[in-house]
């Protein structure tokens, strides 16, 4: 049996790598990979979290944040292809004409 | 029904209103779109029926000609039918109202003496808390003098205004203001309450400002206008500070519940003098003002540029006496304060003798009468001052008669020499316009005091109460004398160089002279009848007379002066009561001296004017600077000009510059500026940069996270 402790830290690990994917990284495409992975990273605490307490709802949780993640993917992607078209580029810090 | 007629005491001043309503019908819907085409201006588009009709659809676009000469043939044939319909209504309902008052106080004086106040309450008005002011109508002795005096006077100048402004294009608009007026002050002088009055009384303000202005195109009548609504404000302060006064005081503001208390408020020490002197004097300042009085006079002699039947209506007859009637209606406050009744003597005697002086040196015919009315109120406010209201009111009447004449009698004259005002081009109009020069005539031994006109009884009254009663003194009947040679002398000077002597008009003028339409004369003629015989009512006991008049008006102010007995010396000092302590002989001597007095001011007026004519020159020539003063109003209106109005712009300039510039603008400008530089510098935070905002999303977690955990670990 492994401690709970465990899972939450494997859980704030991937967390924290996707934070820094999405605060450090330029490529957008990678931005949206950090993004699902900070995703779920926070899928394993609750898979974890729901085993501990024996409760299915941690479970059912991962299963709704999964989802909204795909959809969240399919539309950033489609998003990103777009801007792709109009800008010829996947650099973040290339497309900041949306300021003051 | 129980009252009879006196029930329908509220047509008296309902009346005038209905004519107000349909003559303002007639005005805006048949006469408005007249006016505006014959200027050649669009109707505005709230009327936009008529609109069409007006401008595609007219007789000026089909026949080109007919524009041009429907605008100058106006008055001249083919009056327009709204026009004779106006000059029906307006003075129809004045005159209905004047027969309805005529039978409401024949009723009245049916009843006793001591039940002879009638208050119909129609409505309550202003309900709050204790307060209570109904919109209420009384006639009693004094309101129904008033109100025959300003519907009958008013009947008659309607009537002459019917012919005066026959060639006016806004005929309808004025026939409304005078309807309005008319309402304003049957409302004045009729109602239950002060607060009503004042309704009345910011009402005359109101339609004298619009009627002076009338001819509002002229600078200097609009200029007037509002000369007259400005001074009148600082007046109404008073009598609003009065008014507040009173209900303080008495916690109400109905006449019969005010004088009700007053003897057992001022006996229980609640209405001290000090109070009543601050009530009075108050009030005494909206008098100076609506009634032209030192130091609010200025506004009257400027009141002139307005049309001459209003001058004769409102700024002779009616409205400016309203101040007199105010003092008489509170006598009972005003025997209680012997100081203000002091200072109101003293007013009226120096306005008296004051604007007589400067009537000696006008040239211009309404101004000389203008300067007359300031006087004669004077003696009104002197009567009041020495406590004979009886004589106050007596000389508002006749003065009502014989004023109303001499300006209309002075309209008339101008009317035949087709406008001209200055009395320098006039001379020998007697032959011209025999009925204006005998009525004027009549008028003018009236106001000068001749025996057995209607000023000779009111003048000569006023003269010795203000000798013989408790608050009167020799100065004032010496003062008040004086002001009567003066007022005799710039009066016959007025009739010498209007009708006597060489004609000195304009020959274009002269060939136009003629005498005016029975609408005018008429008038002119049923007013010197009243001249004459007017004061007859008053005729005092030592001549033989009874004075009806002292004792109609009896129950007005009798118990009053029986209330105050007991505190202020000789308070009832009226006609009776002083000649127990004069002799008949000390005042028929008084009064042949003061009817001397006259006759040398009619004297003088003809030796300079009619016999040695070139003696006035002569005399401004050798006084120049007294000339200059006099004739130039003793520069009043230019110390007004200096002390007051110059300091009252640069105060206003600085309170602008400091205030509304400096601070209320500094306070919202600065708070603009403020949020302004506040996003300059904010903004920067939004660069555009996703990381970086990533970064603050990604801080404010961690910020947050850490707050959470930071609160739970230290409970």
């Amino acid at each position: 049996m492994i401690q709970p402790s465990a899972y939450l830290l494997l859980s704030a690990i991937l967390f924290g790598i996707g934070v820094v994917g999405v605060v450090a990284r330029k490529n957008v495409l990678i931005i949206l990979m950090s993004v699902e992975l900070m995703l779920n990273g926070v899928n394993v605490a609750f898979v974890a979290a729901g085993s501990y307490l024996g409760d299915a709802t941690g479970g059912i949780f991962a299963f709704m944040v999964m989802t909204v993640a795909a959809a969240e993917a399919a539309v950033g992607l489609a998003l990103l292809i777009a801007l792709y078209r109009l800008k010829e580029t996947i650099d973040i810090t290339e497309l900041r004409i949306l300021k003051w | 029904m129980v009252n009879g007629i006196l029930d329908y005491l509220w047509l008296v001043p309902a009346l005038p209103l209905v004519g107000v309503v349909v003559n303002g019908l007639l005005a805006l819907f048949a006469e408005r779109p007249l006016l505006l085409k014959e200027a050649g201006l669009p109707l505005p588009g709230g009327s936009h029926g008529s609109s069409t009709h007006g401008t595609s659809v007219s007789p000026s676009h089909a026949d080109p000609t007919s524009h041009g000469h429907g605008g100058g043939s106006h008055g001249h044939h083919g009056t327009p039918m709204y026009r004779k319909l106006v000059a029906l209504i307006a003075p129809g309902v004045i005159g209905a109202s004047f027969v309805v008052a005529l039978l409401c106080v024949l009723s009245l004086a049916a009843r006793p003496a001591e039940g002879r106040t009638f208050v119909q309450i129609l409505f309550p008005w202003i309900q709050a808390g204790s307060f209570l002011a109904p919109v209420g109508f009384q006639l009693d002795p004094l309101s129904s003098v008033m109100a025959l005096v300003v519907t009958g006077v008013g009947f008659l100048i309607h009537v002459y205004s019917v012919g005066y402004m026959s060639h006016e294009r806004a005929f309808a608009r004025y026939f409304v203001y005078l309807n309005l007026f008319m309402f304003a002050m049957l409302t004045l002088v009729m109602a239950n309450n002060y607060l009503l009055m004042f309704v009345g009384w910011e009402g005359v303000g109101l339609c004298s400002y619009l009627l002076i202005g009338f001819w509002y195109e002229k600078q200097s009548a609009a200029d007037a206008g509002k000369k007259a609504f400005v001074v009148n404000r600082i007046g109404d302060f008073g009598f609003l500070l009065a008014m507040f006064l009173i209900f303080w005081t008495f916690g109400t503001v109905s006449y019969t519940e005010v004088f009700a208390k007053v003897p057992a408020l001022s006996n229980s020490g609640v209405l001290t003098t000090g109070l009543a002197t601050a009530i009075t004097l108050l009030m005494f300042v909206g008098a100076t003002g609506k009634s032209a009085q030192i130091p609010l006079y200025v506004w009257l002699p400027d009141a002139m540029e307005g049309p001459t039947p209003v001058s004769a209506l409102i700024h002779a007859a009616t409205m400016v006496t309203a101040g007199v009637y105010m003092v008489a209606r509170s006598s009972g406050l005003f025997l209680l304060a012997p100081d203000t009744m002091m200072v109101v003597a003293v007013v009226g005697a120096a306005t008296a003798i004051f604007s007589a002086t400067i009537g000696i040196c006008q040239t211009d015919i309404k101004r000389v009468l203008a300067y007359s009315t300031v006087s004669q109120l004077g003696y009104m406010f002197l009567a009041c001052g020495v406590g004979a209201f009886t004589a106050g009111i007596f000389h508002l009447m006749t003065h009502a008669f014989f004023k109303a004449l001499l300006f209309l009698g002075s309209g008339s004259v101008i009317h035949a020499l087709s406008g001209e005002q200055d009395m320098q081009r006039m001379g020998g109009l007697r032959k011209y316009i025999p009925i204006t020069f005998f009525t004027m005539f009549i008028a003018t031994l009236a106001i000068a005091g001749i025996p057995g006109l209607s000023g000779f009884f009111s003048k000569d009254e006023i003269l010795w109460q203000s000798f013989s009663s408790g608050h009167g003194s020799p100065v004032f009947w010496a003062v008040a004398a004086a002001a009567a040679g003066i007022t005799a002398f710039y009066m016959f000077r007025l009739v010498f160089l209007t009708f006597f002597g060489e004609s000195r008009m304009d020959p274009e003028v002269a060939r136009h002279v003629h005498e005016s339409p029975w609408t005018m004369t008429l008038p002119l003629s049923i007013l010197a009848v009243l001249s004459v015989i007017g004061g007859w009512i008053g005729i005092p006991a030592v001549l033989g007379g009874s004075n009806h008049f002292e004792h109609w008006l009896a129950p007005v102010f009798h118990p009053a002066a029986a209330a105050t007995a007991h505190g202020v010396a000789a308070a009832g000092a009226h006609g009776a009561a002083a000649g127990a302590h004069h002799s008949a002989v000390l005042e028929i001597g008084l009064m042949a001296l003061s009817v001397g007095i006259a006759l040398c001011g009619i004297g003088l007026a003809y030796f300079l004017y009619r016999v040695r004519t070139g003696k006035p020159e002569e005399i401004a020539r050798n006084w120049p600077t007294l000339y200059r003063a006099v004739y130039n109003k003793y520069y009043i209106d230019e110390f007004y000009e200096w002390a007051v109005v110059r300091r009252i712009v640069n105060g206003s300039v600085w309170l602008w510059e400091m205030f509304d510039a400096l601070l209320v603008d500094g306070i919202v400008n600065g708070v603009a500026d403020l949020v302004r530089a506040a996003g300059d510098r904010v903004r920067r935070l939004q660069g555009g940069v996703v990381g970086g905002y990533a970064f603050s999303l990604l801080a404010g977690a961690v910020l947050l996270v850490g707050y959470i955990l930071y609160r739970s670990m230290i409970q």
